[in-house]
């Protein structure tokens, strides 16, 4: 049944998602304020849609309660619901303030994906069957009379009668009974998904500071986001590296700061032989993103896009590289993957020389469509 | 459309309410026939979030109140059990989830909300045919959508709704003697006026003594003053006459709105009206309603296999928070305290007197007025004017009222007093008005460029800025030329001004 409040509802959440895209961007920026809670929840609080009033500021106002406590005693920090105090009336629709706005990370994602205007990824090679399949291939007792089996019913019957005694050779008339009755039946077979496995390759060495780790922490929830929306089972890998790589979880990933000199190398080595042992690219979609601030080792770029070339770019639907400003970074090794670019479409190159550009980053990643 | 289904009570709860309403015409309550009708969650959000109309017009804000219920609903975070309307007859809805106890609570607390509605006298001059009424302001505003778009009567309503509190909540109760009547337009009004004031100041008497009653150089001066009045009056070009409260009307009259926007402001004006008198008596409502049900519950209502999860539900709606004064137990207690007062006779100059702590903890009169008085209290008292009358010092302590302010220096509300008199002037303040500003149309003709000129009546409280300047931002929407509002900040008067492109702050020099 249509009902009228079935559209209303769909008004504000168009106009909620309209707000969202057009903050969007501030969201992004402060990644922290999304907690991930539970296993797919996460909880942002949009301001509901307040609609302006004139309104007492918080100076000088108050409110009546109740309850133990001394003079001076908090009860509430200001700046939230406050003070409403018994004036509201219940049967009036809420008044404005802020409310949480619960949006699973399905929601959030499609509403990154509108923002972005992402194409979907498409399933990679011939083992990527859409999931569930159903297959006749069994046998059931109960079913409609379409799917009787018939062969079977009747064995059965013969079976019985001949077992019960009643069989007569002379005068063959089986009559099966209820339990006779055999229909076909499916099962399920999960197929083989189309899997992507996404490794984040970061440079951790002494010219990284806590912010463009931040940096690259924001963004890597949100590709991170995005891409379990379109596949199921993404798995993620994470490598540090400085003048070594190793490969590691994303606790440390994310917190970890060495120092030490940069050999990108190191970690396109430990890379190819994570694809080569775990993820072979006939069965999986793989994508990389790199963090550096571009600051390698100047003798160790060779090295560097002889390997990512020959042994990573060619299995990988995408390669990203995002440059993080450094204060530090020489930012030379874009302009060496820049020479690349030309005959290897599935290189992106971004560079990101604050949280601001987090956002144009994404955009520029994952608006390939590879 | 919306109501299409059978949402008849199942015969066990037609039981229940029968005896129900037995009970509680037994008890004195005085109702209009009041229909059940029985919902699931999200029937009974969709009514909640149309405020129990089952039709109103299309506006988003219904929807995003039905997602937070439902949401919260689904989360387990809360719960509506019932929901009844003032109309007549009344409509309640009843959660079909409920269990029977809770289905009991529910009905008898109907009835006490019912009961308020039809006799206490804030509600006398509501519209209690407001279910077609709404109905049709649905199919008035559903037709302008069909006709000027979505998108532009959207607007508007929002625009509208922005000033939707800037009415003057005791103009259905009071004449003000120069009412003009509801959409007359000042102009043709004028001569009646002024025929009018020939005889003000003129006192009635016999003609003999008419020169000493009303001497005739008094009348002069009188005659002078008001000549001088209009003629400043006419140099200045303002209007209105005197501060007008109602700010929707006075747009009504005087702003240059188109014929659907103009119906739009009134159906918008007509809502607010009829919804302010349930603002004005939430405590009262809500405790006349919890005495009520806790009343016939626990006299005749309960069985006892119900009574733990009574007992359960009851204490957690009058549960009270640190920050916030339930109004469900602030009331019910209040009804409670003065029925005991006036059962035991502790009322009148001979309690007011008595000085004597011990003797007025004993003092028992045996006058048994108590329901007598309690209901003559839900006839004529609003919350002001019932926790005004009736809050007493033994009541605060009694139940650890007290008052917080906000320490701008931590950005924390604070406890700041547990004194009586402090206690209730921050409760009588905190609903007067719904603690919203006070707002008066001043001039419609400002600089006599045909400007809007409003003032708030600064009560301590500043405006927030920034919502201020949004909210004149709709309000010259609708007046169509710039737009003014003169407060208070920072202690210096000032005037926030709207021309339609850019905003404006001026603080006067010497507040």
């Amino acid at each position: 049944m249509a009902r009228n409040i079935d559209q209303d509802l769909s008004r504000f959440r168009n106009i909620v998602r309209g707000k969202v895209r057009e903050s969007l961007k501030k969201y992004v920026n402060h990644g922290e304020m999304l907690g991930r809670k539970g296993k797919n929840v996460v909880s942002i609080p949009v301001p509901s849609i307040n609609i302006p009033r004139f309104q007492h500021g918080p100076a000088g106002s108050g409110g009546v309660g109740s309850g133990d406590g001394e003079e001076g005693q908090p009860v509430g920090k200001g700046g939230q619901q406050q003070g409403d105090g018994t004036g509201a009336a219940g049967s009036e629709p809420g008044d404005g303030h802020f409310r949480e706005v619960e949006v699973t990370l399905e929601e959030l994602a499609e509403m990154l994906g509108e923002e972005l205007e992402l194409p979907n990824i498409e399933p990679k090679g011939t083992d990527s069957v859409q999931s569930q399949k159903d297959k006749y291939s069994t046998i059931s007792q109960n079913g409609p009379e379409s799917l009787r089996h018939f062969k079977r019913t009747y064995k059965r019957a013969l079976k019985r009668s001949i077992a019960s005694n009643e069989y007569r050779p002379e005068k063959p008339i089986i009559i099966p009974g209820k339990e006779d009755f055999q229909y076909r039946s499916w099962k399920s077979i999960p197929m083989p998904q189309s899997n992507a496995a996404v490794i984040y390759i970061m440079d951790v060495s002494g010219s990284m500071m806590d912010e463009q780790k931040e940096i690259v922490r924001t963004e890597a929830f949100w590709l991170d986001t995005w891409l379990r929306s379109q596949y199921d089972g993404v798995q993620t890998r994470y490598i540090c590296h400085d003048a070594a790589a190793k490969i590691v979880d994303e606790e440390t990933f994310f917190h970890t700061r060495e120092s030490g000199g940069t050999k990108i190398s190191s970690a396109y080595r430990v890379c190819r032989d994570l694809i080569q042992r775990e993820f072979p690219p006939s069965e999986w979609n793989i994508y990389c993103f790199q963090f550096s601030d571009g600051d390698n080792w100047g003798e160790d770029n060779n090295e560097c896009i002889s390997i990512l070339v020959e042994d990573i770019m060619v299995h990988c639907n995408l390669y990203c590289y995002g440059q993080v400003e450094s204060p530090y970074g020489s930012g030379d090794f874009i302009r060496e993957l820049r020479k690349l670019t030309e005959e290897n479409e599935n290189l992106v190159l971004s560079e990101i020389p604050n949280k601001d550009a987090i956002y144009e980053s994404i955009r520029k990643f994952l608006g390939k469509g590879k | 459309m919306a109501i299409s289904i059978n949402r008849a009570l199942p015969e066990h709860i037609a039981d229940i309410q029968e005896v129900m309403e037995r009970q509680a015409r037994k008890e004195g309550l005085d109702f209009f026939q009041t229909n059940f009708e029985y919902v699931d969650y999200e029937e009974l959000s969709m009514f909640a979030a149309y405020t129990g109309f089952p039709v109103r017009y299309p506006h988003w804000r219904f929807g995003a109140q039905y997602d937070e219920l439902m949401k919260g609903y689904s989360y387990g975070l809360q719960k509506i059990y019932e929901m009844v309307i003032n109309t007549d007859p009344c409509y309640a809805y009843l959660l079909n989830t409920n269990e029977s106890c809770d289905q009991k609570l529910v009905i008898a607390h109907v009835y006490g909300h019912c009961d308020f509605f039809k006799n206490n006298a804030w509600f006398a001059p509501t519209n209690r045919k407001m279910l077609d009424q709404m109905a049709n302001h649905a199919a008035r505003i559903s037709r302008y959508i069909d006709r000027y778009g979505h998108e532009t009567v959207e607007e508007f309503i929002d625009a509208c709704l922005s000033l939707e509190d800037l009415i003057d909540p005791h103009l259905p109760h009071v004449k003000r003697h120069d009412d003009p009547g509801p959409v007359e337009s000042s102009f043709e009004s004028k001569p009646d006026k002024e025929k009018d004031d020939r005889g003000r100041g003129r006192f009635p008497s016999k003609g003999y003594m008419d020169q000493f009653i009303n001497p005739p150089d008094v009348l002069q001066k009188q005659a002078e003053d008001k000549h001088k009045e209009q003629v400043e009056k006419a140099a200045a070009r303002s209007f209105p006459d005197r501060p007008e409260r109602d700010v929707l009307l006075f747009l009504l009259q005087h702003a240059q709105l188109s014929p659907w926007q103009h119906d739009i402001l009134s159906i918008i004006r007509d809502e607010a009206y009829y919804f302010a008198p349930q603002g004005q008596t939430k405590i009262m409502n809500e405790g006349w309603a919890s005495y009520w049900h806790s009343t016939i519950m626990t006299t005749y209502g309960l069985n006892d296999s119900e009574l733990i999860c009574y007992a359960d539900h009851h204490s957690g709606t009058m549960a009270m928070t640190p920050q916030r004064l339930n109004p469900y137990k602030i009331g019910i207690e209040l009804f409670r305290d003065i029925e005991e007062r006036w059962n035991k006779g502790q009322f009148g100059p001979e309690w007011d007197a008595c000085d004597d702590m011990r003797e007025k903890e004993h003092w028992n009169k045996h006058t048994g007025l108590g329901r007598e008085k309690i209901f003559e209290v839900r006839k004529i008292h609003n919350d002001v004017t019932f926790i005004d009358t009736f809050l007493t010092p033994e009541f605060c302590q009694k139940n650890k009222m007290f008052m917080f302010a906000y320490n701008e220096a931590n950005d924390y509300y604070e406890i700041a007093s547990r004194e009586f008199y402090k206690v209730k002037e921050q409760l009588l303040d905190s609903l007067t008005n719904h603690s919203r500003p006070v707002i008066r149309v001043v001039d419609g003709n400002y600089k006599n460029r045909g400007e809007l000129f409003l003032v708030h009546q600064f009560q301590g409280m500043p405006l927030k800025l920034a919502e201020a300047r949004d909210t004149l931002t709709s309000l010259c929407k609708l007046w169509g030329r710039p737009v003014h509002i003169e407060t208070t900040v920072d202690d210096k008067s000032t005037i926030l001004s709207f021309d339609g492109k850019s905003h404006d702050l001026k603080t006067a020099a010497a507040a």
